[in-house]
């Protein structure tokens, strides 16, 4: 789960690494009063979970409150890179003397964590990278164990920090690591840390992702959840402990297993091309397809006004291809006639005949059978162009 | 012969008492696998019947592996108490420890992979993933035994379902082994872990390899096959109509701005001489035309 700006600051806050003022703001109103208490200039910056906001105009500086009230007006409701931005923070303003970059992610390729250090910051750390790597000190930590004070101030010395802020740049890297490990994160990045021209080093921005597999032991990562950008339907299905990301084409997928499922909106997508449609949605309905599963899984599906035809796509592994047949049977009963697509099954592997006797003897109006994943998908996009 | 296992490998189950472990426990026994044991802290002394066996269940694994000579284990423990239970597997220096489990949080795998680099002596194959199977000898996991029997192929992939649909699109020719190393960011055992012991691997002839989006394990397998592999390769990538942004059903399965794309797996595959199939079905019929040239 990425956060927003602002909950990143808050988090940041709550681990006592050093941040500016800053809130959260809906309206323009509320932007206005968020600068009054504030005081002074604020920066009234678009909440998007999207790079380049700055270059898009979503990031401006207010001179006073009702100069803020104006710029959030303007902010409120651009489209950034297909965001549209429904809340701004409005940051305290502060003299920056210096920008640089410091970030703690986990490391897939190492498998183990990684900390990046640069001097050269408030730009994309891709660009140092490439640009100029030996500007950015990468070192990687053992999750065992963690960093040192030592070990700090060994990364903040790689990454070049001046002499004057090495003892705070450390201070920081400390707090952030705590926080990474504490909170479950898989990326806490600054960028930019900020030297101000009184000399303090302050988080000006950040980057968070928190691991969602961790949410049994952080109750209260619940609450950073944005329940107003998630799709109706993808909202739909995660209450019903579905896995599914809705996609902009018109043929629904239900698989079993995420590889299957991402292999058949492939499968679909090529069959497509000849039609002009694509994949409606992922939906991995895992190993236990029950009866209940399947029709929640269809009653998503066929709730999304964009889906001509669906696909049901299962290899019965530890499934029994019987007890998927049964499943999409109840499930087209419970439905009744809000069941109105065709639908496309092929089932293989575990016993498949039994499950392919059932639909056949079901002999239901939508139910159309193909013995082949690629014959099944053609067919599935065939009937979505219809 | 085959890799990581074989019809020699003595099994413990930890997590055999709750239900998804007594379940797999029999169908491995039913598969032909040496199940020896299980391990449920809190339960040692009980035993269990399990698919015809009275099997003992140990509180411990040093417990279980002093009693029973155990030399591997699969690990159906939840996520909350998975990381303790690979930790003791990596104390009693198993060799081979295969972790079953969904949905464990990164740290703690990044803690176990970490530990068991550091002792050195036990590989871990997972987590989130099938497990592995040499058809006839030995099945640690979930991958269903009856899609195929032996055959001369080797096939390693981070999907479970993509696993089985391979095996069963080349089920006339069999398999040597198949790992499924898991759809997760950190996992144990990699594409090139697989690959090296399919090129040692005597009786593997030719290897499929299955991928899909998210890091860049398969850019890194296409550089290492270049420098060691020299049996023929099949590669499938999955995710291609994948949106940006978006987590696939597996934690690791995301594409990252341009990185992570199975374009990109492709093109680096490729480059390497691997041929890569558009489909399963394509990738599976580049492998039969490979094999049946090697007949002549």
């Amino acid at each position: 789960m990425d956060l927003f700006e602002y909950q990143a600051r808050d988090l940041f806050e709550s681990h006592g690494v050093a941040v500016l003022g800053g809130a959260v703001a809906y309206t323009p109103e509320e932007a206005q009063v968020a600068a009054e208490k504030m005081g002074g200039r604020v920066v009234v910056k678009a909440q998007v979970k999207v790079g380049g906001r700055g270059k898009a105009g979503g990031v401006k500086l207010a001179e006073s409150a009702s100069d803020a009230r104006e710029k959030a007006a303007a902010i409120l409701g651009m489209d950034i890179k297909g965001h549209t931005v429904t809340k701004v923070m409005i940051a305290q303003a502060a003299p920056i003397e210096a920008e640089y970059y410091l970030a703690i992610l986990l490391d897939r390729a190492n498998r183990n964590f990684l900390v990046m250090a640069s001097v050269a910051g408030g730009m994309e750390i891709e660009e140092v990278a490439a640009k100029t790597p030996e500007k950015l000190a990468r070192v990687g930590i053992d999750p065992n164990v963690g960093i040192s004070k030592a070990k700090a101030r060994e990364i903040v010395l790689a990454g070049q920090f001046p002499s004057d802020v090495v003892d705070q740049v450390v201070e920081v890297l400390l707090k952030l690591w705590a926080a990474f490990v504490s909170e479950d994160a898989t990326l806490m990045e600054i960028n930019p840390l900020v030297k101000t021209s009184d000399g303090k080093v302050i988080a000006l921005d950040g980057k968070v992702t928190l691991d969602e597999s961790a949410e049994f032991r952080h109750p209260d990562h619940e609450a950073l959840i944005d329940h107003a950008a998630a799709n109706p339907l993808e909202a739909a299905a995660k209450a019903k402990n579905l896995n599914y990301v809705k996609l902009d084409g018109q043929v629904g997928i239900i698989g079993n297993g995420a590889g299957l499922v991402m292999s058949t909106l492939d499968v679909v997508a090529y069959a497509g091309e000849k039609y002009g449609v694509k994949p409606a949605n992922f939906l991995d309905i895992g190993g236990g397809a029950s009866a209940q599963v399947m029709a929640d899984g269809l009653g998503i599906i066929l709730g999304d006004a964009d889906v001509r035809s669906v696909f049901v796509n299962v290899f019965g592994g530890i499934t029994a291809c019987d007890a998927v047949a049964n499943g999409i049977v109840q499930a087209l009963s419970m439905l009744g006639d809000k069941a109105t697509k065709p639908i496309v099954v092929r089932l293989d592997g575990n016993n498949v005949l039994e499950g392919r006797r059932i639909l056949n003897e079901a002999a239901h109006p939508l139910i159309q059978q193909l013995d082949t994943m690629d014959g099944a998908a053609a067919r599935a996009a065939e009937l979505a162009a219809k | 012969m085959a890799i990581f296992i074989n019809e020699n490998t003595k099994v413990l189950v930890q997590g055999m008492t709750g239900s998804e472990g007594t379940k797999h426990t029999a169908r491995m026994i039913q598969s032909g696998t040496k199940i020896v044991g299980g391990v449920t802290p809190g339960k040692g002394g009980q035993s269990v019947e399990i698919a015809g066996l009275t099997l003992p269940v140990f509180n411990n694994v040093s417990e279980a592996v002093a009693t029973t000579g155990a030399n591997a284990s699969v690990v159906f423990v939840p996520p909350k108490f998975a990381k303790a239970a690979v930790i003791d597997a990596i104390d009693a220096k198993l060799p081979l420890v295969v972790v079953i489990t969904e949905g464990i949080p990164v740290h703690d795998s990044a803690a176990f992979y970490a530990y068991a680099a550091l002792k050195g002596t036990t590989r871990l194959v997972g987590p989130n993933c099938p497990g592995l199977i040499s058809p006839g000898k030995s099945n640690i996991g979930i991958i269903p035994a009856d899609i195929t029997g032996p055959g001369r192929i080797g096939l390693v992939s981070k999907s479970g379902t993509l696993t089985y649909q391979m095996m069963y699109e080349l089920r006339d020719f069999g398999f040597s082994t198949a790992v499924g190393i898991g759809g997760d960011p950190i996992i144990g055992t990699t594409h090139i872990d697989c690959l090296r012991a399919f090129q040692d691997d005597p009786d593997t002839d030719a290897i499929v390899m299955i991928g899909e989006i998210g890091g860049d394990a398969e850019e890194r397998a296409a550089a290492f096959i270049a420098e060691y592999v020299t049996k023929p390769v099949v590669g499938y990538v999955a995710g291609f109509t994948a949106p940006e942004g978006k987590t696939m059903g597996h934690a690791g399965a995301i594409v990252s701005g341009s990185s992570g794309t199975a374009a990109a797996k492709q093109s680096a595959l490729e480059a390497v001489g691997v041929k890569v199939g558009k489909t399963p079905s394509e990738a599976a019929q580049l492998m039969r035309t490979i094999l049946n040239k090697n007949k002549d």
